[in-house]
Order: C-alpha cells, then structure tokens, then sequence
C-alpha cells in the first residue's frame, strides 16, 4: 500500500459568533487520501462536507476554529501539519494553488466575472513558477487545449460570462491543475451542471488524473457520480466520518446504518412490475446543537440501542481498509466472543 | 466598442437639446422678467423710471415674443456663434462673465473630487476588510461627523481657525496680485496656499459618503466564491483583495463620477459664499435672483453639459473596467 498523501486525525472545527452559542461544524474527520486515488466524501448538505474541504486549504473563514486534530500533508518540503499553519501565511500559500489546489460548484460565480480566463490562469501560473507572462501564456493555452476547451488560442481571452457552464468548470479546472498539483479537492465540481456536461466532466477528470497520478478529494452527495469516480468512499453525518472504505466494499455491504439507509434512498432503474417505492431515512437531520453526545445518527437510527446516545463509538476496522463508527460492529463483535 | 461610443454620444446630443430646453423654460418661470426686477430696484431707491426707455429696452430685448421665438434666437446664437447673449445686470457678453468663473468652479471641484478618492479609497478598503475593528468604528465615527458637520459650518470653521492660529484669513483662490495674473510657478503656489480649505471643505461630506458606499459594495464582494478561487491560488491576501473584490466593488461608484461635479457645484454655492471664491455658484445665484436670465441660461446650460460629458466620461471608464457591459450593448 502506497503512504498516504494527506491524513486528517480526529479534526473538529468550530464556528463562533458573537451573539451565538459556538457551532461545532465538524465533530471528528478522519480521512486519508492516497496518491493516484479518489476518495468521495459524501453526506447530505449541512453535514460539513465542504467545511472539510476547506479547511485543508485554509480557507475558512475567519471565525472558524480548527480546534482538535490534524491534516498531515506529505508536501514537497516533507511532512507538515496543515492545521497548525497560519492561513495567510508563506508556507500556507505555498502549499494552496501549487500542491493543493480545488475546483468549486458554481463555475460562474467562481471565477472572476471582470477579468479574463487567460487572465486567471496565468496569475497562478506565475505566482508558483515564476515564468514570464508570455510563457504563462503558452502554458495556459496548452492546459485549455488538454481541458477540452475548443479553440483555447482565442477562449484564454474570454470572459467567464461568454462561456457556458461546462465550459468555464473546464477553465476552472484547467487552473486548478495548472501547477500539477498533488493533491485536487473538487466540491461538487458537477452539481451546477446539466447531467450530460456532468458525465463529460468527470470522464476529464478521470483522465486527468490517469495522467498527473494526482490524488484526488470529490466531494459529493450524489451517490451515482460516486459509483462513477470514486475509488474510496468516505460518508459524513452532521459533522462526523461515520464511515470510509474501497467504494466497492462500502457499495456491497455497508457496516453503518446510515450508510445502508443512504443506499436504500437511491433509486434504481426497474421494470415497472419489480418498483419498489424508495425508503427515505426516517425523520430529519438535526441542527448541530442538538446532536446527541454519542453517535450523531442516533435520533434517526432504527437499530439504536443503549450506548449510542451517551458513548462515541470508536473507530473499528472492518476487513479490507474498511473502517466504521458504530456500536453495532463492537457488540456483535463482543457477542461472538462471548 | 465604436457602436457603444456612437450611440452614447447620439443619445448625449439629445439630452443636451432636452437640457437647453428646460434650462431655457425655467429661467422664464418667475413671473416678470430682468426689467421688472430692475424698476422694482430703481423705484425702492426712489429714482424715476421712464417708461418709453423701457419700453425700447423690451422691444431690443426681445421680451414681448413668445417663448419659442425667444429661444430659438437664443439657442441659434450660442450654435453658431458661440454667443450666449448678453447678461443685463454686468452690462457684459455672458460669455466673457462665466469663462473664468466656471474654470474655477472645475478646478477647485475637480481637486476635491480628486481628494475625496484618494482619501475614501484606502479608507473604505481598510474598514470593509476590518469590519468592526477600531479602526472601523473610528472611520465610521468620522464619517458621520464628516456628513453631519454642514459644509459652511465647517468653512467658517476653518477660516476662524486659520484666524487665530496663523493669523490668516483664508477666502478667494488668489491674492490680488496674482488674480489677473497668467499661470506661473508663484500664481499656482499661491493658489495652492488658498486653495487647500475650500477643496478640503468640499471633499469631507463627499468622502464620508463614499467610504459608506465603498465599504458596503466590497463587504458584499468579499463573500463572492470568486474571492475564495484567488485565495485558493496561494495570493497574498492583499492582492486577492485589490485584485478581484475592490475591482468589481469600484463599477457602482464610477458611475457616479458623472454627477459628482454637478452635484459639486451646486452644494458649494454657500461654501463658495462664506470663502468668497470667484466661482460659477455664487454667480448663478445672483442672476437668479436678478432675473438675468442669459447669464442663469448659459450657466445651467453649461452645467448640463458638464453632467452629460462626466456621464459620457464615466460610461466610459464603466465598459473599460467591467467587460459584461463592453459586451452587453453589442
């Protein structure tokens, strides 16, 4: 097995206000990233999917607190802790744009509407490799051209606002993988995107990252788009990994009950005799200052038993890289030994 | 481009045709006209007026003619002669009267609108990034007193100040001796040296409002993704902050550089009172007050074009800096 690129260990963050009670976003993360491989990070919205994300650029805002835990990054310069460095500070950018770069939802709203894609993808061009404009210049038409942008010569002069959207993610992407990063966080690159741009995209990704060997964080609550990319899977509820593993074990047989209960809410393409009416998880995801002490899915959890509401459960690992937080996997477990 | 340009300046010449019409109309509202103002004056001094001489003055005039004759001699005139008419009260062409006087009023306005931007600009920079530092509430502080203070309590202010610590009075934009002068090194230092307190009185109400507008435009734009994008490009905060938020949070108020310098002049006529400065304000004022309708004509005319071509000009400025309206009007 290939040393993971990037490891978050047991990561909380917190937001404050001043005329609010502290929100603790993110409970306890744990992921790690390998190089060449994508790992989904799933959830439903709210969940702290892309507060995640973000904190491993350091790009929280300012009253959010990376208070426990935290993201190991195997970067050029060795091993360094990301939680521990200052957003703005020399080490920080060096890593953001050059090692680890993102790609964001809205492709319209992400990108500057008054200067020009070229203009964009220059910036970071010099920023981190110190060419001349001129020679930017090149490398950003070439890095169109590789995107699929047609004619990229005369598109690096276009404004966002003339592209069309799957069009600008392309730009976008384009960017994102001008300094070869290892590492691409994608925040639901697809989800402003007509199904049809969205598949063309994540094929793009595929392939770019067959190419660069990057590792790659896709952030998603689209299980069918995970089927689609990803190699591992890593499932988040209100603000915990309840659950990460290869997404063909998880696919199969997942351990935790939230997991199980998001699959059974897809739905699948049956003959109209066979339908089945879907199975929505029962009740709502509550609000973060109402989250149970113990297993955050407690109040939704049809197989609840007594340790869940008080106790967290521990990490157990599953056979293959198969790891679940759930009380259920140690009792069983317990009983068998019993 | 060019397309835009064009029908700017079509839409520009029709404004300008509407504004001398108006101008023209209003300066004909009050009932009676400059001879009656003038009787009214020589018979409070107890002269005798003599009618017949009236009359003739009417008749030369003009007076007695419907409005449209009357403008249409006037609006021919200014076109191809460049001829405004003559303003009764100075006994003068209103073209030598307003020359000097409306060069003043852009100078000094113009120095205060350019102070005003170098003043907000950083300053409203400063207190949208640091909202609800000290500095934030110091600034805003400042800004109300700024827009509370009214702009000839302020110049009175500063010219009783002036008084007492250097033993100057502060009032007109020339020593006598440079009044008449040609422009040289010695006129323009004695300029400068009269100059600062009007400009200064001028600008503070402006910048005040500018910070406010300034701060709230780029407190909106520091949310935007794109913002997020720059900082995830590894850019010093800094220039993530000019580069991309200040940029796109500057296009609402370029659009106001039209109307400030009209705004400007009328807002300093009681400034221009209280420091006795040789500008197009107290001017205005006085021949309308006297019914010296050429004289007020040619000065409101005049300014609609001043705010016609500060429109043009921040239109402009407007399609330079942000390409979404470059390529709207195609």
């Amino acid at each position: 097995m290939t040393a993971p690129l990037l490891t978050i260990n047991d990561m909380s963050i917190i937001f404050t206000s001043p005329d609010e009670p502290d929100i603790e976003a993110v409970r306890q993360v744990d992921l790690t990233l390998t190089p060449g491989k994508t790992l989904a990070l799933v959830g439903e919205s709210g969940c702290g999917k892309s507060v995640t994300a973000r904190a491993v650029l350091r790009l929280l805002d300012r009253n959010a607190d990376i208070r426990t835990g935290e993201i190991l990054f195997e970067g050029e310069g060795g091993k360094v802790d990301i939680a521990r460095l200052k957003p703005d500070s020399d080490a920080m950018r060096a890593i953001r744009g050059a090692q680890v770069s993102m790609i964001f939802q809205e492709p319209m709203s992400s990108l500057s509407p008054v200067h020009t894609i070229g203009d964009q993808i220059d910036e970071i061009i010099i920023l981190h490799e110190r060419l001349t404009p001129r020679q930017a210049r090149e490398r950003t038409i070439a890095l169109l051209d590789q995107v699929g942008v047609p004619g990229a010569r005369e598109r690096a002069n276009a404004y966002p606002f003339e592209l069309s959207g799957g069009l600008r993610q392309r730009a976008m992407i384009a960017m994102a993988l001008a300094c070869t990063p290892k590492l691409l966080i994608a925040d639901e690159p697809t989800t402003a995107l007509d199904v049809t741009t969205q598949a063309q995209i994540l094929d793009l990704l595929r392939q770019l990252q067959d190419d660069y060997g990057m590792a790659m964080l896709f952030i998603t609550h689209d299980l069918g788009v995970v089927a689609e990319i990803a190699d591992e899977i890593a499932v988040m509820y209100l603000g915990d990994v309840v659950e990460q593993g290869d997404v063909f074990d998880v696919f199969r047989a997942p351990r935790h009950p939230y997991t199980q209960a998001l699959m059974n809410s897809v739905p699948r393409l049956q003959r109209k005799a066979e339908r089945e009416r879907l199975s929505p998880i029962k009740g709502n995801v509550p609000s973060p200052k109402d989250r149970p002490q113990g297993c955050a899915f407690t109040s939704r959890c049809p197989f609840a038993f007594e340790p869940c509401a008080d106790t967290r459960p521990a990490r157990t690992s599953l056979p293959g890289d198969h790891v679940a937080r759930c009380h259920l996997l140690t009792r069983t477990r317990a009983e068998a030994m019993a | 481009m060019l397309r835009f340009i064009t029908t700017r300046l079509v839409a520009m010449v029709l404004t300008l045709w509407a504004v001398s019409f108006v101008a023209f109309a209003i300066i004909q509202l009050p009932p009676g006209d400059y001879l009656t103002t003038y009787m009214a004056t020589l018979a409070s001094n107890g002269d005798r007026v003599d009618p017949a001489q009236i009359d003739a003055l009417r008749r030369q005039y003009g007076f007695g003619e419907p409005y449209i004759v009357q403008y249409w001699k006037w609006i021919t005139g200014i076109l191809t002669r460049g001829d405004f008419g003559q303003s009764f009260e100075w006994k003068a062409p209103v073209t030598t009267l307003i020359w000097g006087r409306l060069g003043n009023s852009i100078l000094v306005e113009g120095l205060a609108v350019i102070v005003m931007w170098t003043i907000a600009l950083p300053i409203g920079i400063y207190v949208a990034v640091k909202k609800y530092s000290l500095g934030d509430y110091l600034a805003t502080i400042g800004g109300f007193i700024g827009l509370a203070i009214p702009n000839f309590l302020l110049a009175l202010l500063l010219m009783y100040l002036s008084f007492v610590w250097f033993g100057t009075t502060i009032g007109g934009l020339f020593s006598p001796a440079y009044e008449n002068a040609h422009w040289s090194i010695p006129r323009l230092m004695d300029f400068l040296s009269r100059a600062w307190a009007p400009v200064l009185v001028l600008a503070t109400a402006g910048t005040a409002e500018l910070i406010r507008i300034l701060r709230a435009n780029l407190l909106d734009e520091l949310k935007k993704p794109y913002v997020t994008t720059a900082r995830a490009k590894g850019l010093p905060e800094w220039k993530v902050i000019l580069k991309y938020p200040v940029r796109v949070a500057l296009n609402p108020l370029v659009s106001t550089i039209g109307w400030l310098l009209p705004a400007l002049v009328s807002s300093s006529v009681i400034v221009s009172v209280v420091l006795n400065l040789p500008t197009a304000g107290p001017l205005l004022l006085r021949s309308l007050t006297s019914q010296d309708m050429y004289l007020a004509g040619a000065i409101i005319m005049l300014l609609g074009v001043l705010t016609v071509i500060g429109t043009l000009i921040s239109d402009l400025l407007l399609a330079w800096i942000d390409p979404r309206i470059r390529y709207g009007s195609k």
